[in-house]
């Protein structure tokens, strides 16, 4: 029986033989998931901001920016047999929940985590096979450590695979 | 640096339930004179949650709901954010517009703009609450309103406070006891702003 496995906000987690992971709810954060079919390790990362600049992060703050939990998650994965030389990503996220919202310090956040998560995983090679990042809405993200699938669901949408 | 993640001694605490207190009573007052009738409200409770502690107490990151969400400036800087139940949404708008919403929460534009207005008067109805007792000077942006699951409308205060703050001071009214319509007011102001609140108030530096 597979299992679901839960990813927190500024969080991250591994799985593999079949086991699901899934994370709740991303706003303007994003889902990065990580995937190496050959030995079928799944990774996912809950992100909230784009760069860890200026904070010095400890401990598990490091899950909370796009270019520190990253490299973690990869490290992860590799303990569990995972090749970072033959990871691929799909990623989820980045919304603008609140368009019209002016707020010097956060306006755009969405859109500023798509581009640090995609410029990490630019610097770690790893090649995006899937996006459905920006827009308004809400989505819960599944990862499938079975096939590498995921499956986004959104409040008044439907759900849909990639 | 006790500020720093919001945590206030109880007299700090005791200013901050009172502030509660005196906005939800305008709201209360507001809400009235929006329904035509009279609100019976209970005591609200406030209570200074982390993020996930916020998202349970609103049914869960996926429960659907309207979140209307405001900026303030001036003395104060900060967000503050008002989030509607279902329920409460259908009451407001056969009130207000004489309209019933459908089941898939789908708002027209008639409706998200009576749905913002409701938003802008009750976080008014707390923002002056704050500025009577303190004589700060505090403004409120235009309303920006969100359907959607709870956890993605929090996203953004939640990012707001990774930077500042791990907690958000959370208020929980039970607006009108007859339709068990409850509402929530979450308020963040930045780490300074609140110092000032307190420091007006006669309750900085203890």
């Amino acid at each position: 029986m597979s299992q679901n496995i839960v990813v927190g906000i500024s969080d991250l987690n591994v799985a593999k033989d079949g086991d699901i992971l899934v994370t709740y709810a991303l706003g303007s954060c994003i889902g990065i998931c990580l995937y190496d079919e050959s030995v079928k390790v799944a990774g996912l990362s809950h992100i909230m901001l784009p760069t860890s600049e200026g904070f010095n992060p400890q401990g598990k703050e490091i899950w909370k920016f796009a270019d520190t939990a990253i490299p973690d998650l990869i490290k992860k994965m590799e303990q569990l047999g995972a090749n970072k030389f033959r990871l691929k990503a799909k990623i989820a996220g980045g919304a603008q929940m609140f368009p019209g919202f002016n707020n010097t310090s956060l306006s755009s956040i969405g859109e500023r985590n798509i581009v640090a998560v995609k410029e990490t995983l630019k610097q770690l090679r790893i090649p995006i096979l899937a996006e459905d990042c920006g827009k308004d809405y809400g989505r819960t993200q599944f990862f499938d450590s079975a096939n590498g699938e995921m499956k986004i669901k959104a409040a008044l949408r439907g759900e849909w695979v990639y | 640096m006790a500020f720093e993640n919001y945590e206030l001694n109880e007299m700090q605490f005791d200013a901050l339930k009172e502030i509660g207190n005196i906005g939800s009573g305008h709201a209360a007052s507001a809400l009235s004179s929006m329904l035509d009738r009279p609100i019976d409200m209970n005591v609200p409770q406030i209570n200074i949650l982390d993020y996930n502690e916020v998202v349970n107490n609103l049914g869960g990151p996926e429960n659907v709901l309207a979140g209307i969400l405001m900026s303030l400036t001036g003395d104060v800087s900060g967000m503050i954010m008002f989030l509607i139940h279902k329920p409460f949404v259908k009451i407001l708008l056969t009130n207000l517009l004489g309209m019933d919403i459908e089941d898939n929460f789908d708002l027209d534009e008639m409706s998200q703009s009576a749905i913002k207005e409701v938003g802008n008067i009750i976080a008014a109805s707390y923002v002056n609450a704050i500025a009577e007792l303190t004589g700060l000077a505090i403004e409120i942006s235009p309303p920006e309103l969100s359907v959607d699951m709870v956890g993605s409308i929090l996203s953004l205060p939640a990012i707001y406070y990774a930077n500042i703050s791990d907690k958000i001071i959370f208020i929980k009214d039970e607006l009108d006891k007859e339709d068990a319509a409850s509402s929530q007011i979450i308020l963040i102001p930045d780490v300074d702003s609140l110092k000032k609140i307190m420091e007006s108030l006669g309750l900085g530096d203890i």
